[in-house]
């Protein structure tokens, strides 16, 4: 039996560590993981746990990510509350069978710290990982600071064992300015957390004798679509119960999460649209640009990045007052627009307002992304409002040395 | 409908792709296939023919479709040694307390392992082209080597 870990009401802990403790109230029953940068800490936290009589699960050590991930596959199928923790190259590694579990319909949790992929080689946080993943079939929860990814965490056991979803999760930070920045994190008890996890509840669980099953069966093209098909349905099907589990989270903690956050959208002229420890900075430049030079600037930001809150973020941009929408891709898009752009604009451009929609590449590789530069993006925004057409190349790349780089004007006749 | 070297089971009942296609909300929930119908508590000591398989079970299933070459089995010399038995990849020899009864041709893919492991002279499996006759093949069987004396 498992020893209880005494914790005060008040910690100072930060992502990794936050994002491993809950890890360790869920009581998994198996963790296969592979080390990497930045997201070391969580397993190594984890090992320290079992080492300590914390945790009644097996640690296995495999020799690579898509070992860990092919591991968390197994012990899934076998029937076990199953979770590992990656970053960037081994995300990389572990893709092939991020699609075997997403199809396989195992509710294994990933918590990912996101980093840059390489070349150039390159340890600090960017979304590179995290837009890696976006086509896998996993829901991907995106966390902000140290207490969101021990919060998250925890729902992420709820939502994808949930039993009208039975899908793998993601749950996201930034590394470094997120997993390992300490901050003041208000845990929960042990029997509390895992009260709100609940108990595993196998299914199809391949160590039933009496039920024999086959796990990752071959189908081609008479069978396949259709369990695509089937597959998809369930991850679009899954935003009610992650908003139920949310509902459920704040009515036990207080604290509330929504698959879009928004700040300030109420009577905005200009939004941006951006995802992890990015926010707090926009909303901080937000909340001075509209004391300071009365610019009207709202914060919007898919926290589900998967499923895509498509409906909460055409309801969140259908405002008579919104002009321009501006999004930012913290990942190189790769010979395209970013992501996050062509995502909201398909879902902006079915609203009433459809704004002007903006695109800016920013942050790769770690590199600072500051509440001065937060502001002027936004006062560039201000200006296409005014002159009432986009008045500068419609993806630009921010903070970057040397000449301005941008793509594409408007067309205007 | 074909039922076997053993007269009696379910094996190879059926084309591969013949179950019915249901549409997407009523495939199972992460292609999980079930082996048996219900229930199928110590299936480990009841014999292939006496369990209750499946339609996505290939067992029920041809799947021998691109086979090209094909064992021939010949009774007659055959020793019972089981080593066909062990080797075969496909569990396609059949072979009852510990006698063997022959080639499960619905699921053998025509990998010669069994013609391979044989010990007999003349060897009591030989590999035959997928159209040749199995009475002519038995007919024009090859005759005992004799060892060479140096």
């Amino acid at each position: 039996m498992a020893k209880e870990f005494e914790l005060n009401e008040v910690e100072v802990w930060d992502g990794n560590y936050a994002a491993s403790q809950a890890l360790r109230q869920a009581q998994i029953d198996v963790v296969a993981a592979y080390p990497i940068t930045p997201s070391t800490p969580i397993v190594e936290n984890y090992g320290a746990y079992i080492a300590n009589g914390y945790v009644d699960g097996e640690f296995v050590m495999v020799e690579s990510e898509h070992g860990a991930m092919s591991g968390c596959v197994g012990a899934s199928a076998a029937g076990g509350r199953v979770a590992t923790a990656t970053s960037s190259q081994g995300f990389a590694l572990m893709t092939e069978v991020l699609y075997q579990a997403s199809g396989m319909r195992l509710p294994i949790v990933l918590t990912v710290v996101n980093r840059a992929l390489a070349s150039p080689l390159n340890v600090r946080g960017d979304h590179s990982d995290m837009y890696l993943g976006r086509d896998s079939g996993w829901i991907q929860i995106d966390a902000y600071d140290a207490q969101e990814a021990y919060d998250l965490a925890l729902c992420a056991f709820r939502i994808g064992e949930h039993l009208d979803v039975r899908l793998p999760v993601m749950m996201h930070q930034d590394g470094f300015t997120t997993s390992h920045k300490a901050q003041n994190v208000y845990p929960l008890k042990d029997e509390v957390a895992y009260k709100f996890v609940g108990d595993y509840v196998p299914v199809n669980d391949m160590l039933d004798f009496s039920r024999p099953v086959t796990h990752g069966a071959q189908t081609e093209e008479d069978w396949h679509y259709e369990h695509k098909a089937k597959q998809h349905k369930a991850l679009m099907d899954s935003r009610s119960v992650i908003d139920e589990v949310f509902a459920d989270f704040k009515a036990l903690t207080g604290r509330e999460y929504k698959r879009v956050e928004s700040y300030m959208m109420e009577d905005a002229e200009v939004a941006l649209v951006l995802l992890g420890s990015s926010v707090e900075t926009a909303v901080l430049a937000a909340k001075q640009l509209r004391e300071e030079e009365g610019i009207k600037v709202g914060i919007v930001s898919p926290r589900c990045f998967r499923p895509f809150p498509y409906d909460l973020i055409r309801e969140t941009l259908d405002t008579s007052s919104l002009k321009v929408v501006s999004c930012l891709d913290k990942s190189a898009p790769g010979g395209a627009m970013g992501a996050l752009f062509n995502e909201v604009s398909a879902a902006a451009y079915t609203t009433q307002a459809r704004p002007m929609m903006t695109n800016y590449i920013y942050g790769l590789g770690g590199r600072d992304f500051a509440v001065d530069e937060a502001k002027r993006i936004m006062r560039e925004q201000k200006a296409h409002a005014d002159a009432g057409h986009i008045t500068t190349p419609i993806q630009q790349f921010s903070g970057l040395r040397g000449p301005k780089l941008g793509f594409f004007e408007t067309r205007r006749s | 409908m074909s039922t076997g070297v053993l007269g009696t089971d379910k094996r190879g009942i059926r084309e591969l792709g013949a179950e019915e296609k249901v549409g997407w909300d009523e495939v199972s929930e992460g292609v999980v296939l079930n082996s048996f119908e219900g229930v199928a508590e110590d299936i480990a000591h009841k014999k292939a023919e006496e369990r209750d398989y499946s339609d996505f079970n290939s067992y029920t299933a041809t799947v021998a479709s691109w086979r090209i070459i094909k064992p021939v089995y010949n009774r007659d010399i055959c020793i019972d040694c089981q080593n066909c038995w062990v080797w075969c990849p496909d569990t396609s020899i059949i072979s009852r307390d510990k006698q063997m009864l022959g080639i499960d041709y619905d699921h053998c893919k025509g990998c010669g392992v069994c013609v391979e492991v044989c010990p007999t002279n003349p060897k009591s499996l030989l590999m035959y082209s997928e159209a040749a006759d199995n009475e002519e093949a038995l007919a024009g069987w090859p005759q005992k080597e004799k060892k060479e004396k140096n």
